[in-house]
């Protein structure tokens, strides 16, 4: 059994599903920390039957919608003195630039490298967004 | 108020304001020597930046015939965008001589992106599979001149419907009218993109998604006929399996109202046989015919030339 010591402050990333701790990981630059992260990958879940979990002993401020990009469905804790104070779900953006790739090989984003990606949410319910200039929808999480 | 607007998709404009435009196109349908010189002066850029003959052909036609000048070209190699020119910075250039632009590119989108650099109207004329706003303008019109209404009718578009690019704006144009349905008859792998139904479903549009013309041609007010489009296939074997599926015959013709219309984009390569051509029903020349009046009175509108203005000219108002 694999033991990951408790954070004292910082915040706690749950129930990721796995396989997307890492995106998350990257995309929150946390390969570049300074102070302790730990990156769980597959931990048994109730909920989910596996799940990825991140922990950041530091009380870094991010973007929380992006994370809901990566996966509207993860638990961001604040930890303070080993206690959590604060749950917070993140809610999915109505607009993201150059967060998402136009995964359309026919859309102008394609071949025009200057042109952000711009996608605006359709479906919220369905986590689904449209790409500005192609129309192409993006699902989160579903690659 | 259209003067100076953009035209990238066939919904930028309300119903509204495409109605202005059809009102116009019959004015001109009506006495077309009288707005000659409606443009004078003015002059059009078309960048195409893939073949094209109609469309091309119906804007240079439709500018010339309002008395306003064309320039452009009609393949990139011979223009600047060989060099590796992009968008933004032809778009930028052209703009300082043209006082009105239409773009045709594969890209889908890249319209969108010319009109964020453009300081004059954009008319997109066709992106890659996904719109074609003039052509369905010119759709539009074709329905309201032989059907007088753009609402309560069955629409079935056959044939590509996944990178047929003016079924797609057609679907999206006629879906803001009251009562209209859709029959969308294609084989599975060319069925119309996930975005085009999540729309029609959002606005609780009926549509049903069926492979055979046959059974449900006799349900039609509207067959909207497409060509299965060589240059969108990744690979030649699926377009030779799928380019014949779907042709319209005299034996299909007889299962059909005696009503219906059946209308093409054009250019057709076999999807309809010839000897439809001569049927009452077939509308798809006239068609082209009532795209040249579309253009002339989208271009007028864009760039301000009422005809109150020429009327006011006629009296020496200044």
């Amino acid at each position: 059994m694999l033991t990951i010591t408790s954070i004292r402050n910082g915040i706690v990333i749950d129930h990721i599903r796995a396989g997307f701790g890492i995106r998350m990981f990257y995309q929150l630059g946390l390969d570049k920390a300074d102070y302790s992260v730990a990156l769980i990958m597959n931990a048994a879940s109730t909920r989910l039957g596996r799940k990825d979990i991140i922990k950041i002993e530091n009380n870094v401020d991010f973007d929380v919608t992006m994370l809901a990009l990566i996966d509207p469905n993860v638990t961001i804790n604040i930890i303070e003195d080993e206690h959590i104070v604060r749950k917070v779900k993140p809610e999915l953006p109505e607009r993201v630039e150059d967060i998402i790739t136009c995964k359309n090989p026919r859309c102008i984003t394609s071949v025009e490298k200057y042109v952000p990606h711009v996608f605006t949410l359709v479906n919220r319910e369905l986590g689904q967004y449209r790409c500005q200039y192609c129309d192409e929808i993006y699902t989160v999480g579903q690659d | 108020m259209l003067k100076g607007r953009h035209l990238l998709d066939p919904t930028d404009f309300s119903p509204g304001e495409l109605d202005e435009i059809f009102d116009f196109a019959d004015q001109i349908i009506q006495s077309p020597a009288q707005f000659n010189h409606l443009c004078d002066s003015s002059i059009l850029a078309t960048l195409f930046y893939e073949p094209s003959t109609r469309t091309r052909f119906s804007f240079e036609a439709a500018m010339l015939r309002l008395g306003g000048n064309v320039v452009g070209f009609s393949e990139p190699s011979s223009s600047s965008v060989a060099k590796g020119e992009s968008v933004a910075d032809t778009i930028r250039t052209v703009a300082c001589y043209a006082d009105i632009i239409v773009m045709r590119h594969p890209k889908e989108g890249a319209p969108r992106i010319a009109s964020a650099y453009s300081p004059v109207p954009v008319i997109n004329a066709g992106d890659g599979g996904h719109l074609h706003p003039t052509q369905t303008l010119t759709d539009l019109l074709t329905i309201r001149s032989v059907k007088h209404r753009l609402t309560g009718l069955t629409v079935g578009c056959c044939g590509d419907l996944k990178f047929g690019r003016t079924v797609h704006s057609l679907l999206k144009a006629t879906s803001r009218y009251p009562g209209n349905r859709f029959v969308l008859i294609s084989p599975k792998e060319l069925r119309v993109p996930d975005y085009v139904t999540a729309d029609l479903t959002a606005k609780g549009i009926a549509y049903q998604e069926v492979e055979r013309l046959d059974e449900v041609i006799g349900d039609l007010d509207i067959l909207y006929m497409t060509r299965v489009q060589k240059e969108r296939f990744f690979n030649e074997d699926d377009y030779v399996r799928l380019k014949d599926v779907y042709i319209l015959n005299a034996e299909k013709m007889r299962l059909a109202r005696k009503d219906m219309i059946v209308m093409h984009p054009l250019p057709r390569v076999g999807e309809i046989a010839y000897d439809i051509d001569d049927d009452p029903r077939a509308y798809y020349f006239k068609q082209a015919k009532f795209g040249m009046y579309a253009r002339m009175a989208l271009i007028s509108k864009l760039l301000g030339k009422e005809p109150l203005a020429l009327d006011e000219r006629a009296r020496g108002v200044s």
